[in-house]
Formats: structure tokens, C-alpha cells, sequence
């Protein structure tokens, strides 16, 4: 689960990691009100969608005055701001965070995430702040560095002293950059993150360091144990047929192609996306829907497929293991009689009760083409779309 | 002769009087598999279609002699009940659960550093060695005895590399689903080094999935040691970037991670890479006969 800038900034506050003074506003007037709040100017005026790269695309302006602030607020309200990371629908602005402004002197970068290769969070930082990470490593990756940490003990001042120097920090930052450290790891711990990313960190005017921005992801896995957390979630900035996806326990991502999957197990379903690609077209989501899927959650799924209007052709690759073929079968029945299937339709079936399910197919008297095997499957399906 | 487990292995399930563990439970010992008990806190001493259940993993070893242990706990417990299995002495350790937070994983590893006991999973469909023992919930019936070891990060998907094999008469010596989570207790290395030292095992199908660097240190061990011919399915190659994880998390294996880059690496190694998901046993067939 992603969240807002100042959601993150407000968790980090309060595991006393240095962050501006700001406030999140849903409208300009506000934006000037809170402005004045804070003080002298200038303010850092940051529109709040779930996407990177917002200074390029007019997402971030920093005002002189509040009345400047409220001016910049009200350009971001409403706006439909496109970055690298937002696809080119881009992401429609409603809530903007300001900010008192500060002297940047020099910008860094710091991360912690859970490296698979250690299987330990690991801490990594460079001191190309405020650039895209991914550059940095690709190009001069000697200028990252890495401190896997001991799940036991935590982050330990010597590590975190070790990255301060490595950063170039003189003796005064690196006694700020150690409690600094060691509070963002104990808040990825504490509030189960999968990323907590601060580009950048900054060294202001004054020579005291900053977490001017603040990206956090938290394990989906671990949700259950953080009820307050949960609540920070903005269906906003999600696919509303991935978030009707969730309430019925599907696991669906949209895509930009033209023919919709149905696949039991999320390898196989990658699998199905990546054969329709093979054969020359490409697939209009990933849905997973589950091991233990039941005929209404079949239908839900069918129903979720064609709202896409993209949607030409449905392919259906079912692998029954626990997943029985019957209860596929029965359920794609259903759900194409509840809601008139006029793309063509083909449906692979394979594993437990396999002739029940494809007999259940071909006396339904529904417009269903079978077929035998996974590369049958695909080609009939992207023959069938694309003609 | 097979890895991990063979027609001799005893094993208890974790969460053998939740509806999945008694199914599953049920299931393998259908199969064959010797399922000698489980557990469950609080119901010791109760009897569950045959099953003699313990309150404790160290209960149930005692009495049953068990090495191996199957694990259907709620993803709040699983970590625990993996740890308490390995303080139990348990070898091999299989975890089916789903949604385990990954820093309790981080823990569980930690835990078991220096321990004897071998995880497999989380979030993973179990081990199979077919006409032996089935520990899991994979389908029986899609499996025969034979030479191929299969090893995956999915679950289905490794059923359709299984399928083609035995629709095409080829058995498996054992196939090992070892999990989707980013940390998880055994690598494809890991089973690859089993398969390497198994005299029975003859050739390898491998399946992997995009993200970390689990199959390029596989394929760097294929290369440099393996005698035994590998082919290899990278599931993944349509999946939309930083989807599942950000920017930060394709960082750390120094940009590796995508289905491109990993099948070109895979192929340099001397792995025969399937393009198709259709073609994994095909993909093994052009460097190996039966």
C-alpha cells in the first residue's frame, strides 16, 4: 500500500526524524491560511498523488507569500498532473501539502527496503541526492552504499555513522545523521514498510539535515496489524476496478492491451500474459483469481474483465488443483449469461475434473471455443481478436 | 532416490484442524505420503479423522518421529510456527501459507541461521516426489516418477511444466515449489545444488518469475558446476514495472530483475530458455533426451 507525502512525513514525525513544518489542504483558501500558520515565507506549495517526478511536470512550486502560495495551490487543484511515473493519463491533483521552505545547501539520498539477496533490510544511501536513484546505480553504482542490517539488534550507530562518513557529512551532521538513521529504521520496522525512501535528504543554510521528501510503501502482508495505517489509504489514486477486484478477493491489475486473462495462480497468470504477447497481441490485465475461487467469484471476475472497454477477446487458462474445472466452468457459464459476452471467448482447461467442466462447456450452448493446451489457447484467442 | 523427501519421510501438519489442513492432510495421505499427526494448541490429545493431534511441535516429534512438517497456519502465526518446528528439529520445514509479512520472514531467517532445519515457502505449493510422497497442495494425479527435477516460485505454473513432462511420458524425481515471497527459505540455487548431487535426477526445468537475482545466481551455479542440462521458463516478460514494489526495490540487485535481462543471462549460462510458457518441456527436449 502506497501513501501521501505528508502522510509519511507525519508518520516519520512522530519516530522524531527531522521533517518541515507543513500541512495537507484541500483548498486554496486554506493553502493561505496555513501558510501564514507557518510563518515567514517561502513555503514549498507540493501537489499529493501517489507518483514520483511531480517537480517536473508543475507539481511542486515553492511561493514567496502565502497569498503566492494560495495562487500556486489553486493552479494544482484539479490538475491533471503527468510525470514518468504516472503513465500518460496522469493523476488528477486533490489534496496539496505546504510547506515552510528552507536554504538547500546540498541534497542526498538515503533508502531502506528488504533485500532478497541479504534476506535483511538493508540501508542504502548516496550522496547524488535529489536525482533518480535507478540513474545513479545504473551509471556510477560506487556511489551508492549498502549496510544490511541485523534483524536482531536493528540499525546500530557504527553502521549509521559508517554510511555519514561515507557521505561526506563533517563531525556536526554525522551526530544528526545517526539518531536520524536509526529513527527512519525503526519506523520501516515498526510500521512494517517495504520502502522508505527520503530523495532528498537535505543539508540546509543553517548545516542541519532535513527530510525534505518521503515515499513510503508498507507489506500489503502486514496490514492486518496496523488498523491506523490502513486508514491512510486514498482509494483515489487506485484503479477502481483493482479496488473492486480486492472486495471480492481477485487479484487484478489493468493493462493497455486488448484481450482479458482469467488464470488461476499468479505465476501462471503472468504466464498467460506473456504467451498472448508471444502469439502478437497483449493482454488487458492480470487477474489471479485465487485457489479457492467459487462460482460467484467467477462471475465477479468475468463481470470485472468486459467493464474494460478495451476488452476484444477473453482467454480463460485454468490449471485445477484445489480449483476444481467444474466450478470454473459453471461460473464462466453463469457469468455469460448474467452479463451478455460479445467478445469472442476461449477456455483452456486443464487439472482436477477436467471432462465435467469442458462437458459443462460444450452443452451450455454458449458461444465458448475450447482449447487444449496453453499455446492453443492463445492462438485461437489473439486469432479471434485480431482476425 | 529423489531430494528432500521420499516414501520413508514421516510428516506432521501445523494447522491440521483448520479446514486446508485437514484437507490437504487428508490429501497427501490419500497419495501415500505418511502423515503421522498435528498440531494444534489446545486440542492435544484429540484424535481428527485419524490424525493424533499434539499441542506442540516437540509433543509430536516425540511421539511420532516426524522430520518433516507441513504448515496451513493464518499468515499472524506462520512465522511462529515455522520457528517452532525448527526448535523441534524438524529437517524440513514446508510452508504453504499465504501473506506472511516479509519481516517476520527476515526474523525467521535470522532464526534459523545455524539450525539444521531446511524451509521451504512461504507462499508456496509444497514438494512432491511423485509415487513417494506428497507434501502439499499440488494435484497427485499430474505427476509421475522419472528423471526431471522441477523447481518454481509459482505454483500452477509449475503444474503446466509438470504436465507437459507427463504428457509427454517424462517423470519428475521431485518437484520443489519453493514460494513467491521476496524471502523466502530455499532458492533455486539451493535445489539446483540437491538436483546436482541426486544420481537420479537427470535434467532440470527451473521456473522463475521477474524481480531480485534468485534465477542469475541459479544460472551463475549452472554454469560453473552443474553437469546436469537446465532449461528455464522467466514468467513476467508483460508485467508493468515497479507494480508490486517501487523504484528501490529493482535497485539493489544492480538493475537486474526484468524477464529480458534475466533470460539473456540465463542463456549465456547455458540454460535453454522457453520463450513460450507452452514450450518448457520442448525447451528441455532440445538438450536432453530421456
Amino acid at each position: 500500500m502506497n501513501i501521501h507525502e505528508y502522510q509519511a512525513k507525519a508518520i516519520l514525525r512522530n519516530f522524531g526524524v527531522p521533517v518541515p513544518d507543513g500541512h495537507v489542504v484541500y483548498n486554496s483558501n486554506s493553502a493561505r491560511d496555513w501558510a501564514k500558520r507557518l510563518g515567514e515565507g517561502p513555503y514549498a506549495v507540493k501537489a499529493q498523488i501517489h507518483a514520483g517526478g511531480r517537480g517536473k511536470g508543475g507539481g511542486v512550486k515553492i511561493a514567496k507569500t502565502a497569498d503566492e502560495a494560495k495562487q500556486f495551490a489553486r493552479d494544482m487543484f484539479g490538475m491533471c498532473l503527468v510525470t514518468h511515473q504516472t503513465g500518460p493519463e496522469g493523476k488528477t491533483v486533490k489534496r496539496v501539502l505546504i510547506e515552510s521552505g528552507c536554504n538547500i545547501a546540498d541534497e542526498f539520498y538515503v533508502s531502506f527496503l528488504v533485500d532478497r539477496a541479504t534476506d535483511k533490510v538493508t540501508l542504502m544511501a548516496s550522496a547524488e541526492g535529489g536525482m533518480d536513484i535507478e540513474e545513479v546505480a545504473a551509471k556510477t553504482p560506487e556511489k551508492l552504499f549498502f549496510e544490511a542490517i541485523d534483524p536482531v539488534v536493528g540499525l546500530t550507530a557504527f553502521q549509521a555513522r559508517k554510511v555519514a562518513f561515507k557521505l561526506g557529512f563533517a563531525i556536526p551532521q554525522v551526530k544528526q545523521a545517526v539518531p536520524l538513521l536509526i529513527n527512519l529504521y525503526n519506523a520501516f520496522v515498526d510500521t512494517d514498510c517495504s520502502l522508505l525512501e527520503i530523495n532528498p535528504l537535505v543539508l540546509t543554510g543553517e548545516g542541519e539535515l532535513l527530510c525534505l521528501d518521503a515515499k513510503i510503501n508498507f507489506d500489503d502482508n502486514a496490514l492486518f496489524r496496523h488498523i491506523r495505517i490502513r486508514d491512510l489509504r486514498d482509494y483515489d489514486e487506485e484503479d477502481p476496478m483493482e479496488i473492486e477486484a480486492g472486495q471480492y478477493d481477485l487479484s487484478y491489475i489493468s493493462l493497455d492491451g486488448n484481450i482479458g486473462c482469467m488464470v488461476n495462480g499468479a505465476g501462471l497468470a503472468m504466464a498467460t500474459m506473456d504467451i498472448i504477447q508471444y502469439y502478437g497481441s497483449s493482454p488487458a490485465n492480470f487477474l489471479d483469481v485465487g485457489g479457492g475461487a467459487t462460482i460467484e467469484r467467477v462471475t465477479e471476475a468475468f463481470k470485472i474483465i468486459l467493464s474494460d472497454k478495451k476488452v476484444e477477446g477473453i482467454l480463460v487458462n485454468i490449471f485445477g488443483g484445489i480449483m476444481k474445472c467444474d466450478v470454473i466452468a459453471t461460473g464462466v457459464i453463469e457469468a455469460a449469461k448474467q452479463v451478455d459476452v460479445q467478445v469472442p471467448l476461449v477456455v483452456r482447461l486443464e487439472g482436477t475434473n477436467v471432462e465435467i467442466g469442458k462437458q459443462l462447456l460444450a452443452e451450455s450452448g454458449l458461444n465458448i471455443v475450447s482449447a487444449d493446451g496453453m499455446a492453443d489457447a492463445a492462438e485461437k484467442i489473439v486469432k479471434a481478436v485480431n482476425g | 532416490m529423489s531430494i528432500l523427501i521420499d516414501k520413508n519421510t514421516k510428516v506432521i501438519t501445523q494447522g491440521i484442524t483448520g479446514a486446508t489442513g485437514l484437507f490437504h492432510a487428508q490429501g497427501a495421505r490419500d497419495y501415500g505420503t505418511q502423515m503421522v499427526g498435528g498440531v494444534t494448541p489446545g486440542k492435544g490429545g484429540m484424535e481428527v479423522d485419524g490424525f493424533p493431534i499434539f499441542n506442540t511441535v516437540e509433543d509430536a516429534v516425540k511421539t511420532t518421529g516426524a522430520s518433516a512438517s507441513v504448515i496451513y497456519v493464518p499468515p499472524i502465526g506462520a512465522a511462529d510456527a515455522i520457528m517452532e518446528a525448527v526448535d523441534a528439529g524438524i529437517e524440513l520445514v514446508i510452508c504453504i501459507t499465504e501473506g506472511v509479512p516479509v519481516l517476520d520472514m527476515v526474523k525467521v531467517k535470522k532464526y534459523m541461521e545455524g539450525k539444521n532445519s531446511r524451509l521451504i515457502g512461504p507462499n508456496c505449493p509444497g514438494v512432491i516426489t511423485p509415487g513417494e510422497c506428497k507434501i502439499g497442495i499440488m494435484p497427485g494425479y499430474i505427476h509421475k516418477p522419472g528423471p526431471v527435477g522441477v523447481v518454481s516460485r509459482s505454483g500452477t505454473l509449475t503444474y503446466e511444466a509438470v504436465w507437459q513432462l507427463t504428457s509427454r511420458d517424462i517423470g519428475q524425481t521431485t518437484c520443489v515449489g519453493i514460494g513467491g515471497d521476496p524471502v523466502n527459505g530455499t532458492s533455486h540455487l539451493d535445489t539446483l545444488e540437491m538436483f546436482e548431487a541426486d544420481p537420479d535426477t537427470k535434467a532440470v526445468i527451473m521456473i522463475g518469475e521477474i524481480g531480485g537475482n534468485a534465477e542469475e545466481q541459479a544460472a551463475e551455479y549452472v554454469r560453473d558446476h552443474m553437469t546436469k542440462p537446465v532449461a528455464a521458463f522467466i514468467a513476467g516478460a508483460t508485467a508493468p514495472a515497479g507494480k508490486r514494489m517501487g523504484h528501490a526495490g529493482a535497485i539493489i540487485s544492480g538493475g537486474k530483475g526484468d524477464a529480458t535481462s534475466k533470460k539473456t543471462f540465463l542463456r549465456e549460462c547455458g540454460v535453454s530458455v522457453a520463450d513460450s510458457p507452452a514450450e518448457m518441456a520442448e525447451a528441455l527436449l532440445k538438450i536432453w533426451q530421456p
